[in-house]
């Protein structure tokens, strides 16, 4: 049995999500994640907004910090800055990252801030009571959305990549030992990464949407997923509707704290203090 | 109350009176050992427009930094002379460049007109330092400030490479008014 | 040069708020550029790294606030600086830093408003905004300067402050200070007051980042030193995890208005003069005051009884102490650059109506028209 404990503050439990949520698979991969990568507990801060993934910090033992609606990534910033040691995480959701936060999330990628971004997708605002999200597709319904979406969802991967992250990768709560994979990579990547999982919200996503339990939804995801190699050989139209998972892109580009203190180091002769 | 004698510098972006009036201030503050500020509009235009820069000088503390009761009133256009010039104080004075200013105004103050830009044209060989000029002309005109302290002033504010230029340039304002006034 | 010259210079209020900054300890920037504040930046995107420091431009005001908060929790003396539109998007998170008690310092060099209002031309019209522009009840120091000089040591009192109470500090500045040269002379280091938070020597195992003590002031810890404790802007217990029980919610919001409360009086500073045998007294702040010291000066030239009271403090507000003055005070005139937003404060204090003088058209107020306020008094 894997050591869970060891992470969990587990006097803060028992914790505030839906049985069914995504948010317990997730968090198991980060602590199986951290726990390969052998970071030291107290050089891990975990950041996060507003929303229920942001919860997150509350039952874990690290350095956490729980900020406002959409900020969590700006907070990290600041952090990462002072403090270059600190390992930092960034939970957040799809509306807390991409809708009121998404101004941070794209420079904190076009920076390549070093720090790891888990998105926790799932296609609703869960928190305050089923909400249209920037990620829910056309068609399905949110409260605020009874008639059904009729925006265009945002893909959360491709706008990572597009605005300069080193690393992405897309999983879904059914594809674990990926997602595994794919958060220690991302830790341990130089620059700014991003892992955007699919997570059921069977509460306010898959109820009003006549999408099962959260056991149909992983079988959808199961079902509807395609590796990121296979996608690369299909048509647009065979694409249409799957989800494209794997490491999206893994690339080298210079890192913001990096080259801050090579900056230093140039005005102050060597000695960068910083 | 102590001495406060305020100046305005005034004309169009670009004549270098922001520069001018802060040689002028740190000439006062820095090298005299007097009290002085120095202010300026400030507009949304980074080239171009109106411009003004205010200087105080005052061997107390400077309460209000602006210029109100104008002892010297510095006018590079005609526009800036209009708008100004009821503002100079009984027996202040008013500078013009007779180059650009023709509509001379009347007034309870000495008026000195006088070719500035030509002057740093003809004589110092480059219309730039025109602002320099008129600022040995203030100089001489109002002895609120010293010589040395304005070639100071002006030592550490202008470019690297640029000094004698601007120093020659002084001079030649300076000695202007001081030829004519013997 | 010789030494003397080094130490006295000429410099803007915007200049010597970014190197008094770096005398207090400040080694973090994060900042958006907004006119007429953007110098301080400028200046601070120069001497950062010659000092070791971060400066870093943000996306935004909103992402401004955040990352000074997130450096500070390191460790790092940290501040922001903006002007009127920006100040009103950094509201959300300095409501933060007031509830989790993270030390920090807004800089606003106020400019005319409503909205983008007017970006090049001074106002102070802030006043109420710098007070109460977050949501809910919550602490919050405010000074105002009003010359290059005390713009430098109000910049090193505002770290001074936000340091020792653990409450955000916004220093209030106009266009008008920002921007004029005035003859600065350097303080001496070894003069000047530099404070430190109060850092917990606990063990990690027993800390608790909010437990009540003595001074109602909690002990910090920085992020990455082995605490490994939470912070929320959720209302939270000592051990700084989210509470919904109405005692401990209790708790935690009288000790963060008592903070404020029980300290006030150190925290409050004025100065006044002309004011022993005075009958009018003129309060004002920020560049209205340099009016007003004027306006006096010559009110006295023609034998007028008028004081002045220059508020450096702001909030906390010196209600008692303007109270107290009331019995000897035939009138009190406040000249401010917006529409009465000091004078209903002093108008709270004294109990009574106060003469008002304003002006929200860009322009400094004019001695004059102070002077002409105080001789229609006088008579």
């Amino acid at each position: 049995m894997f050591p869970y404990e060891k992470y969990l503050r587990l006097s803060k439990f028992p914790h505030i999500w839906c049985t069914g949520c995504g948010c317990g698979i997730i968090l198991k991969s980060i602590l199986r994640a951290i726990e390969r990568s052998k970071l030291s507990k107290n050089d891990i801060a975990l950041v996060s907004g507003i929303g229920c993934s942001s919860r997150t910090p509350g039952y874990v033992d690290f350095n956490t910090l729980h900020t406002t609606h959409g900020r969590a990534i700006a907070f990290a910033t600041g952090l990462k800055l002072a403090k270059p040691a600190l390992k930092v995480l960034v939970i957040s959701g799809d509306g807390d990252a991409i809708a009121i936060g998404g101004n941070h999330f794209i420079h904190a990628a076009r920076r390549n801030l070093d720090i790891t971004v888990i998105i926790y997708n799932n296609h609703i605002y869960g928190m305050t009571g089923g909400q249209a999200s920037p990620t829910t597709p056309i068609g399905k319904k949110g409260s605020t959305a009874p008639y059904g979406s009729i925006e265009p969802s945002f893909d959360i991967s491709g706008l990572a990549i597009a605005a300069g992250a080193s690393f992405v990768a897309r999983a879904t709560c059914y594809h674990i030992v990926q997602l595994d994979k794919y958060l220690e990579k991302g830790f341990m990547k130089k620059g700014f990464s991003l892992i955007e999982v699919l997570a059921p919200c069977p509460t306010y996503y898959s109820r009003p949407n006549r999408l099962g339990t959260s056991v149909d939804m992983l079988r959808w995801y199961k079902e509807n997923s395609i590796p990121v190699e296979k996608a690369r050989t299909l048509s647009e139209n065979e694409k249409k509707d799957k989800i494209i998972i794997g490491i999206l892109e893994d690339r080298e580009r210079p890192e913001f704290c990096e080259e801050y203190k090579k900056m230093v180091e140039k005005i102050r002769g060597g000695n960068s203090g910083f | 109350m102590g001495f406060r004698f305020e100046f305005r510098l005034s004309g169009a972006g670009g004549q270098g009176l922001i520069l001018a009036g802060k040689i002028l201030a740190e000439a006062a503050a820095i090298y005299d050992g007097k009290n002085a500020t120095q202010s300026q509009s400030y507009g949304p235009e980074a080239r171009g427009g109106s411009s003004r820069s205010e200087v105080i000088v005052s061997d107390e503390e400077i309460d209000y930094p602006k210029a109100v009761n104008i002892d010297l009133l510095l006018c590079f256009t005609q526009e800036a002379c209009d708008k100004y010039s009821r503002d100079i104080n009984k027996n202040g004075i008013l500078l013009i460049d007779s180059g650009f200013v023709t509509n001379v105004p009347k007034g309870d103050f000495r008026i000195y007109s006088l070719p500035i830009t030509e002057i740093a044209e003809k004589e110092v060989g480059k219309n730039l330092v025109a602002n320099l000029v008129a600022l040995g002309m203030i100089t001489a005109l109002t002895k609120v400030v010293s010589k040395e302290a304005v070639e100071s002033a002006i030592l550490s504010r202008v470019p690297k490479g640029t000094e004698e230029l601007n120093i020659n340039a002084f001079n030649i304002g300076f000695d202007k008014v001081t030829a004519q006034s013997k | 040069m010789t030494e003397q010259n080094v130490k006295v210079k000429l410099m803007t209020g915007n200049e010597a708020c970014a190197e008094a900054a770096i005398v207090a300890g400040m080694r973090f920037f994060g900042g958006y550029p907004i006119t007429p504040s953007s110098e301080i930046a400028e200046v601070l995107a120069h001497r950062l790294p010659e000092v070791g420091g971060v400066f870093v431009q943000m996306e935004d005001e909103l992402a401004s606030m955040a990352t000074i908060i997130g450096a500070s929790l390191a460790g790092v003396k940290s501040m922001t600086a903006t002007s009127g539109p920006g100040f009103s998007l950094m509201q959300e998170n300095i409501g933060y830093a007031s509830m989790t008690e993270v030390p920090c310092v807004i800089i606003n060099v106020q400019r005319g408003g409503p909205s983008t209002g007017l970006p090049t031309l001074p106002a102070q019209a802030d006043v109420m905004q710098a007070r109460w522009g977050t949501h809910g009840d919550h602490s919050i120091i405010v000074v105002a300067p009003s010359t290059v000089r005390e713009t430098y040591d109000w910049t090193i009192k505002a770290f001074n402050l936000t340091e020792q109470y653990r409450i955000p500090v916004v220093v209030l500045l106009d266009e008008v200070i920002a921007h004029v040269n005035e003859k600065m002379v350097i303080p001496e280091p070894k003069t000047i007051t530099i404070i430190d938070r109060k850092r917990s020597t606990e063990s990690p195992d027993t800390y608790q980042p909010y437990r009540q003590n003595d001074s109602d002031i909690p002990l910090f810890a920085d992020f990455g030193t082995g605490y490994r404790y939470n912070v929320t802007g959720l209302s939270h217990d000592e051990t700084g995890f989210p509470t919904n029980d109405p005692q401990k919610i209790n708790v935690l919001y009288s000790r963060l208005s008592r903070k404020l409360e029980r300290y006030q009086d150190q925290i409050i500073e004025y100065k006044t003069e002309y004011l022993e045998d005075a009958e009018i007294c003129i309060v004002a702040f920020g560049s209205s005051a340099r009016s007003a010291y004027r306006a006096v000066r010559l009110a006295r030239e023609q034998g007028i009884k008028v004081g002045m009271f220059q508020l450096f403090v702001i909030w906390p507000f010196p209600y008692k102490i303007l109270g107290r003055l009331a019995s000897q005070i035939k009138a009190f005139i406040v000249p401010e650059m917006n529409l009465g937003q000091i004078a209903h404060e002093v108008s709270c204090a004294i109990k009574s109506d106060v003469i008002k003088v304003n002006r929200v058209d860009g322009n400094l107020i004019t001695p004059k028209e102070i002077l002409e306020r105080i001789k229609n008094v006088s008579v």
